[in-house]
């Protein structure tokens, strides 16, 4: 008798396994910290290389600010309207859920659009990457947000149809979630490159 | 010098006078250590004839004396447990300790007072040792003149090959190096392509030369004779052989040799050193023999510093300035001529790698004009103003 | 040699005959190459082994068998870089006297990179993320990893990456530039040619499989430890596996960018790291080694924690000062950042800088000492068994300490100024890296074998393998301690006649390197003779040493679900708690078990990446964008699977234990 009680302090003998997705929010939350470090290190080297402009142009020559503040609000927008998304999610409104995720994109594809407009713009007056250090590490650090956004559209278009096949399925919720995290995570670097890329390049 | 000196005596590697008595005491020992474990050759680290490598040697044996307090106990305690505790020993076993507070206080506090100290001597010496900073004496027990001035040697590394330029005197050579004894020297690093670095170890330690931009080094020489220097920092296939005699000379032997130099007429005479010659030298070669240039265009070293010495080109400080002032605007667009340097790289005169086929130099060459005609599609007509701002040389200078 | 798009046409990019390499040891090695992969494939096939081959290994999750194949990747690799170290002891010893070697500099050049790149990326990484992904799960009580499918992917990633290092070897070439390939010379203008972007490709490759490696380990180790395991009760080996795990998370990123921004300057001429248009080369010299000296613990700190494993088991003790362990594991992590600027002194930061980062790097000496007098510790009053993994260990102990100690010397700047780049500096860093790393990896594998296959590794052939080893380490690099002093700087190819009376050392030195090469030949033999004896070194208890730690606590080979109830923790040495109180195993009442199913999802996106890889080097565009778009499309169509995990039903729990449970009445039986 002892020995079954030894053996039930040991042992878990009546274990639940755990959820699928137990681990997934600590999981992305991890990558999403090193991805963090990725665009730490392009705004580093944005601020060594940021002064660097060969003779060239500067932040104050080329930058359109007041398109830039507009492609800031559509991605602002889009994390609210997410956000909106998200509350439909937890009210178990399908409808509700994927009418604001086609929002969320049309303003996403809106900010790529416009920034699509802007990369076409330096590279056609010769200010393209290669021009100088600044401008090099300008086109990476915002090209590389760009391509994240373009990443997350990718997957969010892929969510609509899961959305829309399986429903709101835990599976679903939990993906959802993820992007989630993805999209105000990218909003939040957005807000940097902003601040430090255009707003400060343009006074100093 | 040459690795055949080996009667050369240790001892006098680690007497330095810039640590307390106890520690130059050990640092003597350490040196007979060492004298007993490296063989009968002279190692010239330890025992230089520079007074900065010197004392850079004393620090490599205190550092070593100070680790050995406690390396040399957990060696020998190592074996004695490994021995005395074996399993068919049948020593004293207490298989549940697994704490003693006292013990980690040790085991915690011991290196730390050893890292304190060392940690303090670092400090120190990283400080007095910095090559950037005027040497303060001579040698040990030889102070400074008042009024001694150091003398200036700009130094390039060059793909694979060491410029050195004497300033004063108007002269250079090419894998060549004299100095007086006992003369404090002041030499500016460059190098025209790739990092290289520039290491003397009879001298003093060594320091990366790197293009666009100088280091420094302070030494000074105290014994004559004829040393090894060498490029301590791979960069490309003509490695092995960017190495160079140094000559620790007399004063009176080095006026010679200056004059030598000068005057020119030698067999290792290549004339004057002007931009076009530097340029030709500037290409990459490999065991290149000595070559004593009897002149030096004025500003060159500043030039080769700032990546300007070809007709045409902006020079980094000005690139600079103009960046500091918020660069050039729209105009300067276009004004990418004049900053471009790397060219098509060395590759062009590269020799022929055997078995394959012969490097296409002028493929490289469209590579090159591909890299810096990057606003290839650009159909804008360029602005007047940018015209007229452009430093940007003619198509063809007439060296490239 | 290949010059920049001489001859790039839309449908091969660089691609051309050229590519194809004519050096006589190249096409040996090729013809060597390409006989043995027919010959295995031929064998493969013969007998039938493909089906079995996609079934139980490529496509599965189970993380031990993940943890094998990283082990054998591990393994092929250091061949290929040790061939490697061979060639270059060899020209180095020939080079003299006006000899050009063997070698030219084209070859040479590549050799020493691609021998520095294999050895740190494709031989020491996956030999610790295999013993980390084997051991972990099962040290922690755990199923299997957080994300099994991420961790097939991970493992298949890495394998990509070296499959293009292999590659280079036949088509065009690899870097010419040191295996940290610094620009400028890395760059565009000097290094036209594949070998860097070669480099550039299979790190990025790998680079993505050991990320995400890393994040899949953290949540594992955070989230599945079993009941009752408390962070302070975690073993610790599973302690440094922690902290490498975060390490990586945090440093890997930055190499990836370093490494984009190098790709983005010579592909699309970007100004970086160029002397031209206010790039900055210096800037990528900090970036990689903010990368590369905490990579440094990336690699040790795993073995740190399986020498605590090693020397607790086979004192028959606990190990001395867990909780100091613990804490000098989580120090050396973090201050592994603040030092970085060691590595270029040389560079002329100014005194205060180089003060700050010699000091910081003196500083991680305390918390490492502080490790070895715990492993002292805990010899002292145990009772030591002298099987092999305890006798690396005591090589390690003895051989670590004075890596230690050259490291700490060249960590004084003025003393690094005359010693840095030098011979010296490799004898250094190959102490502590063999000295450390590899004989922790060799000890591991003596140690966990067992467990893994269930049978012990050959004793006689191990010891010679041993023996032959470490006087061989010594033998090869003590010469280069003593060639530092004389002033003899790294990666030279040929020397000149003042070298002559140096040339003894690195014969010397090239002995030693063959001593080590028989004792690698003894372990392959090791190998060989313990899986032809399989049947005389059975174990059946599980428990062959009298270990400790949760592993050990069940079968081995463990079974897929590795237990079949998770066992609850209530020391730090949960197993040998466990034997102290006669637990006894519980043989009824089983579950259904819920296990993760294998996947093809994740070779197949590391052979599309790989592609990917290949195309980008040789700039076929049209290749890489399919590729990249069968990534993407991949990706997409596996999540449309919601069905990645299956029952294990209870029956065959049952069967199972069952077996087991007369395999140990059988011993226990055969004991009496």
């Amino acid at each position: 008798m002892a020995s079954t009680n030894l053996t039930e302090q040991y042992y878990d003998l009546h274990e639940h396994a755990h959820p699928d997705g137990y681990s997934t929010t600590l999981g992305f939350w991890i990558y999403l910290m090193s991805d963090c470090l990725i665009f730490g290190m392009l705004f580093a080297t944005f601020a060594v290389l940021g002064g660097n402009y060969a003779g060239g142009p500067a932040p104050k020559d080329l930058f359109d600010l007041p398109l830039v503040a507009l492609n800031t609000s559509l991605l602002l927008f889009s994390s609210i309207t997410y956000g909106f998304a998200m509350i439909a999610m937890q009210n178990g409104s399908k409808k509700g859920l994927i009418g604001w995720l086609i929002l969320t994109l049309c303003f996403g594809l809106g900010f790529l659009s416009i920034e699509l407009y802007e990369f076409h713009h330096l590279i056609e007056e010769g200010a393209g990457p290669q021009r100088s250090a600044f401008l090099s590490a300008f086109f990476t650090l915002v090209g590389t947000h760009g391509l994240h956004v373009t990443f997350g559209s990718i997957w969010l278009v892929t969510l609509l149809f899961q959305v829309g096949k399986h429903g709101l399925t835990e599976a679903n919720k939990r993906r959802l979630s993820c992007l989630s995290l993805f999209w105000h995570f990218l909003d939040v670097v957005w807000i940097g490159v902003f601040t430090f890329v255009y707003l400060m390049g343009v006074l100093r | 010098m040459s690795y055949r000196g080996c009667s050369m005596s240790l001892l006098r590697a680690g007497a330095m006078s810039t640590q307390p008595t106890l520690l130059r005491h050990a640092s003597r020992l350490g040196s007979l250590v060492s004298l007993a474990s490296l063989s009968a050759c002279s190692p010239v680290v330890l025992n230089p004839a520079g007074d900065i490598a010197k004392q850079e040697a004393s620090l490599v044996v205190t550092a070593t004396l100070l680790m050995l307090l406690i390396i040399v106990p957990v060696m020998a305690l190592t074996v004695y447990f490994a021995w005395k505790y074996r399993a068919t020993a049948g020593a004293r076993y207490e298989p549940e300790w697994n704490h003693s507070t006292q013990l980690e206080l040790v085991i915690w506090a011991a290196p730390l007072m050893i890292i304190i100290a060392l940690g303090s001597l670092t400090w120190v010496t990283t400080h007095t040792l910095d090559p950037f900073r005027p040497v303060a004496r001579i040698a040990e027990g030889k102070p400074l003149a008042a009024d001694a001035k150091p003398l200036e040697i700009q130094v390039v590394a060059l793909d694979w090959k060491w410029l050195f330029i004497y300033p004063e005197q108007k002269i250079a050579t090419v894998n060549e190096l004299a100095l007086p004894v006992d003369r404090p020297v002041h030499f500016s690093i460059s190098s025209s392509s790739v990092m290289n670095s520039f290491y003397i170890p009879a001298l003093a330690g060594q320091i990366y030369a790197m293009p666009g931009m100088t280091s420094e080094l302070n030494a000074v020489l105290n014994k004559t004779g004829t040393f090894d220097g060498f490029s301590a920092n791979y960069s490309g296939s003509g490695f092995s052989h960017m190495r160079f005699k140094t000559y620790g000379l007399a004063d009176a032997d080095f006026d010679q040799w200056v004059a030598k130099v000068a005057k020119g007429g030698d067999k290792d005479s290549a004339g004057a050193l002007d931009t076009v010659a530097y340029l030709q030298l500037e290409q990459p070669s490999e065991k290149e023999p000595v070559r004593h240039f009897t002149t030096v265009a004025d500003g060159l070293f500043d030039k080769i510093v700032n990546l300007c010495v070809r007709p045409g080109k902006m020079c980094v400080r000005d690139m600079m300035a103009l960046d500091a002032r918020g660069g050039a605007g729209k105009a300067g667009i276009y004004n990418v001529a004049a900053l471009t340097y790397d060219k098509n790289g060395r590759e062009t005169t590269i020799p022929v790698i055997p078995g394959r086929a012969a490097a296409q130099a002028d493929a490289r060459t469209k590579a090159f004009v591909r890299a810096i005609c990057v606003p290839d599609g650009v159909k804008t007509p360029v602005p007047a103003a940018a015209a007229k701002l452009s430093l940007a040389a003619p198509a063809r200078t007439p060296l490239s | 040699m290949i010059p920049t798009h001489s001859h790039w046409t839309p449908l091969l990019g660089r691609l051309g005959p050229d590519a194809i390499p004519t050096e006589p040891i190249v096409l040996a090695t090729f013809a060597a190459v390409s006989l043995g992969g027919i010959a295995l494939v031929a064998a493969l096939t013969y007998f039938r082994l493909w089906g079995y081959l996609w079934k139980q290994w490529f496509t599965s999750v189970d993380h031990k068998k993940i943890g094998i194949m990283y082990m054998v990747l591990g393994l092929i690799m250091f061949l290929r870089g040790f061939a490697d170290a061979i060639m270059i002891r060899s020209q180095q010893a020939l080079g003299f006297g006006g000899s050009d070697g063997y070698l030219n500099s084209h070859h040479f050049d590549q050799v020493f990179t691609a021998h520095g790149v294999i050895m740190i990326f494709f031989v020491a990484m996956p030999f610790v993320t295999g013993l980390m992904n084997y051991v972990v799960p099962l040290q922690i009580g755990a199923r299997d990893v957080s994300f099994p499918f991420l961790n097939n992917f991970s493992f298949w990633m890495t394998a990509g990456g070296a499959v293009l290092v292999m590659l280079s070897l036949f088509v065009g070439e690899f870097a010419r530039t040191g295996w940290l390939a610094y620009p400028p010379l890395s760059g565009l203008a000097y290094s036209p040619d594949v070998g860097v972007d070669y480099y550039i490709w299979s790190l990025q490759v790998a680079g993505v499989g050991t990320t995400l490696s890393g994040v899949n380990l953290i949540a594992t180790i955070i989230k599945l430890r079993a009941p009752g395991m408390t962070m302070m009760k975690m073993p610790v080996f599973t302690w440094t596996a922690l902290v490498t795990n975060i390490l990586i998370v945090a440093v890997f990123p930055v190499l990836t960018v370093v490494l984009a921004l190098l790709g983005l300057d010579r592909v699309f001429h970007t100004n970086f790291f160029t002397n031209d248009f206010g790039g900055s080369p210096m800037l990528y010299v900090n970036l990689i080694w903010i990368w590369g000296h905490p990579e440094v613990y990336i690699l040790v700190l795993p073995v740190f924690g399986v020498f605590s494993e090693i020397v607790s088991t086979f004192c028959s003790k606990r190990l001395f000062g867990y909780t100091s362990m613990v804490y000098a594991t989580c120090v050396i992590g973090i201050l592994s950042y603040s030092v970085w600027l060691h590595h270029f002194f040389t560079m002329g930061s100014g005194a205060s800088v180089n003060s700050f980062f010699g000091i910081t790097t003196m500083v991680i000496s305390i918390p490492t000492g502080a490790k070895l007098f715990n492993w002292l510790f805990t010899m002292f009053r145990g009772r030591i068994r002298f099987e092999l993994p305890m006798m690396w260990t005591v090589a390690f102990m003895l051989t670590f300490t004075i890596g230690g100690m050259t490291g700490v010397m060249m960590a004084v700047p003025a003393a690094d100024f005359v010693l840095h780049n030098s011979v010296f500096l490799i004898a250094h860093f190959h102490n502590v890296i063999i000295g450390g790393v590899v004989w922790g990896v060799f000890a591991a594998m003596n140690y966990w074998w067992p467990k893994a296959f269930g049978f012990k590794l050959n004793q006689f052939w191990g010891k010679v393998s041993f023996w032959c080893w470490v006087p061989g380490f010594w033998i090869a690099f003590t010469p280069l301690y003593i060639l530092g002093f004389m002033g003899v700087t790294r990666r030279m190819r040929v020397f000149d006649a003042s070298f002559d009376p140096l040339r003894v050392y690195y014969w010397i030195a090239l002995a030693g390197a063959f001593l080590i090469a028989a004792g690698i030949g003894a372990m392959l033999i090791q190998f060989a003779v313990s899986i032809w004896k399989r049947e005389e070194y059975k174990d059946e208890s599980g428990d062959p040493w009298g270990g400790r730690t949760l592993e050990w606590a069940t079968s081995s080979p463990p079974p897929e679900y590795n237990f079949a109830f998770t066992p609850k923790i209530h020391d730090i040495d949960a197993w040998a708690d466990m034997k102290a109180k006669g637990v006894a195993r519980p043989i009824s009442g089983f579950q259904d078990i819920y296990m993760p199913q294998g996947t093809w999802a994740g070779i197949v996106l590391a052979g599309l990446s790989t592609v990917c890889g290949f195309a980008l080097i040789w700039q076929v565009w049209w290749l890489a964008v399919v590729m990249l778009a069968g990534i993407v499309g991949t990706a997409i169509f596996h999540t449309f699977n919601y069905n990645r995990t299956f029952y294990i039903k209870a029956d065959h729990v049952a069967e199972v234990e069952a077996a087991r449970t007369a395999q140990l009445a059988a011993l226990e039986k055969g004991a009496a």
